[in-house]
């Protein structure tokens, strides 16, 4: 084989393969947009930080689903420890540097994420679906029950002081939230982004595709999945704190099988295990919800039903897969003509 | 003896409650094990149902029992146009394209009903033979309550035998455990599986009326009450009648009873027993593939 190295590097496939991490002319555009977007809706930076928020959260379920094939219907659980973690830590004034709290938040989630997954992560199918849906409903019950330190349905408030002691987190001017979010965002995403261009990446690939395979090689299947899952868990975590942080309170809807069915329509939407989806699904989720839901909630519900039947009918990919689709479809008909 | 009478009053509620729990779920467990397919749809065919039922009862002023029936057989021929054009296409596929058709179902029935009829919770009102109470010599309880033990009763009774001593449900047990060979057998496994999804589908519209005096019914229905139902085909074991009976009345008794005593946050020991419990034996506490 090693004789055949120069050869390989030279089939087109190897070369897919090798040049598959590197930055593609489009990948600096959305983060392009998102500073436009700062300087040009400055009225609805609330909405704007609302979405990195949702971003990320759907970005930290791609890793699990997308990657490595974990259908999950509770991932809510760890947006919720996150965003309860710097709640709970500022409101009793334990706590409440902004980043410092978003690294307790992640660490927090994660630890959470660990746990479960060691346990959950045993079974397969409808138990484990079954199971991740449980473990959410038990935070959320238990977030209810003890109400003395989480406020129970009405949730707690608290105010972060200002980032870096010179950036006031002002809730009518969102200015700080935004960029602070966006930042952190691209942070997280740079993270990911290396974590599945990875030999560890792909392999959480190879699981995805055939987990008897990757057992048969000799790969730790089960590690890989728990420590995946426990990355998931973290990143999804910071989302919660960031979406604590930036609202100035938290409540029960954060740990709701509301918010784990929306990420999960969110990623479908843009198309799950290429990254990019989150960004996709979340901007054209939530500018339609943004716009419709409020005037037309009936009618928003009926769509968005008839989108997912639709989706997981004939669009397995999402918005970024029939794109993928157009655009090939074109090349080949340019390469013909 | 008051404190005898409550505990009495307790587990005859709770049975009650498990009662329309089992009815519910059944058709659910027998459906995800028979075609392996994740159908979070099922609460909405029970919610769907209700509403036929008691627009049924409104409207032309038929007996509950008519009315009932007509649900159910309502639910059962508009569940064979769904499972004919969307179920049957996926089949085959991941549990991901599973759960999301079925999600986006949920919420196109949800908002179908909310557009119709509208978002407010609807009364069910019962026949006067059977809003009083009933004497049992130790307790006066409600003569519903009694009439759903009684009719849950037996409907795990008919169901058991139409699933261990008839041709059908030999077919049925045969393919939950074997699919490729029971196709083998020459049992026609498509028609197998649309007339289950039919009758599934009717029991949830029974469920769903027979339950509508006290779970309520609104649109909302169709999710409030998933959580439960699946945790009682978890818990019960996929494709089993009896396992799901045992396990429905366990949630129903200990649910009446946590609300009854912990009224804030007792669910968590029912979320808790079942994480246990599924971690014990992933196949379901009383089924008969639990290794």
């Amino acid at each position: 084989m090693i004789g055949f190295a120069t050869d390989m590097t030279e089939h087109p496939a190897a070369r897919t393969i090798a040049s598959r991490h590197r930055l593609r002319v489009w990948e600096p555009i959305p983060w392009a947009l998102a500073v436009v977007f700062y300087f040009a809706l400055p009225n609805h930076l609330g909405f704007g930080t609302e979405l990195l928020v949702t971003i990320l959260f759907a970005l930290s379920l791609d890793l699990a689903l997308g990657y490595a094939g974990i259908v999950t219907l509770g991932h809510a659980a760890f947006f919720g420890a996150g965003a309860y973690s710097v709640g709970m830590l500022a409101n009793h004034g334990i706590w409440s540097e902004p980043i410092t709290g978003l690294v307790i938040a992640g660490a927090v989630a994660a630890c959470v994420g660990l746990a479960s997954g060691l346990v959950l992560l045993r079974t397969s199918g409808l138990t484990l679906l079954m199971l991740t849906l449980c473990t959410m409903a038990l935070l959320e019950e238990l977030a209810n029950l003890g109400h003395e330190y989480t406020g129970g349905f009405d949730g707690l408030t608290f105010s972060p002081p200002p980032l870096f002691g010179l950036f006031e987190f002002n809730p009518l001017y969102p200015r700080t939230q935004y960029l602070y979010v966006l930042a952190v965002l691209f942070l997280c995403f740079v993270f990911v982004r290396t974590l599945v261009y990875s030999s560890f990446g792909h392999s959480l690939t190879g699981i995805r595709e055939n987990m008897l395979r990757m057992h048969a090689v000799g790969a730790p299947v089960r590690a890989r999945l728990v420590i995946c899952y426990m990355i998931s868990a973290g990143i999804a975590g910071i989302a919660g704190a960031l979406w604590a942080q930036a609202n100035a309170y938290v409540n029960l809807s954060t740990l709701g099988l509301d918010r784990a069915a929306t990420v999960l329509i969110i990623l479908v939407l843009g198309g799950y295990g290429r990254l990019y989806g989150a960004f996709a699904g979340a901007v054209a989720y939530m500018v339609l919800s943004h716009f419709l839901a409020k005037y037309y909630p009936t009618a928003w519900q009926l769509g968005l039903g008839l989108l997912l039947v639709l989706i997981a009918l004939f669009a397995r990919n999402g918005i970024l897969g029939i794109g993928e689709a157009m655009l090939n479809h074109f090349h080949r008909k340019r390469s013909a003509s | 003896m008051i404190v005898e009478v409550d505990v009495a009053s307790i587990v005859l509620g709770g049975l009650a409650a498990g009662m329309v729990l089992f009815i519910v779920s059944v058709g659910l467990s027998v459906t995800m094990g028979l075609m392996g397919f994740v159908n979070l749809a099922h609460g909405g065919f029970a919610m769907l149902g209700g509403y036929v039922i008691v627009y049924a009862m409104k409207a032309w002023g038929i007996s509950f029992v008519s009315a009932l029936l007509i649900g159910f057989i309502t639910i059962a021929a508009v569940s064979v146009v769904f499972e004919r054009l969307l179920y049957a296409r996926l089949y085959r596929a991941t549990e991901l394209d599973q759960v999301l058709l079925t999600i986006g179902l949920v919420f196109l029935m949800i908002a179908s009903v909310t557009l119709v009829v509208g978002p407010q919770n609807q009364q069910l009102v019962l026949p006067r033979s059977l809003q009083g109470q009933v004497d049992l010599g130790f307790i006066q309880y409600r003569a519903y309550s009694l009439m759903l033990i009684v009719v849950g009763t037996l409907i795990m009774i008919g169901l058991w035998v139409g699933f261990e001593r008839t041709n059908i449900g030999a077919q049925i047990r045969a393919t939950v455990d074997n699919r490729r060979m029971a196709e083998s057998l020459g049992i026609n496994v498509d028609r197998l599986f649309t007339m289950t999804f039919a009758f599934a589908s009717g029991m949830a519209a029974l469920g769903g009326g027979l339950g509508a005096e006290f779970l309520g019914l609104d649109p909302q229905y169709a999710l409030k009450y998933l959580v439960y139902f699946l945790i009682v085909v978890a818990v019960g074991g996929l494709g089993r009648v009896t396992g799901v009976f045992y396990a429905a009345l366990l949630i129903g008794v200990l649910d009446f009873v946590l609300k009854k005593y912990l009224p804030k946050g007792g669910t968590v020991f029912i979320f808790a027993l079942t994480i246990i419990l599924l971690l014990w034996r992933p196949q379901g506490l009383f089924s008969r593939k639990a290794s």
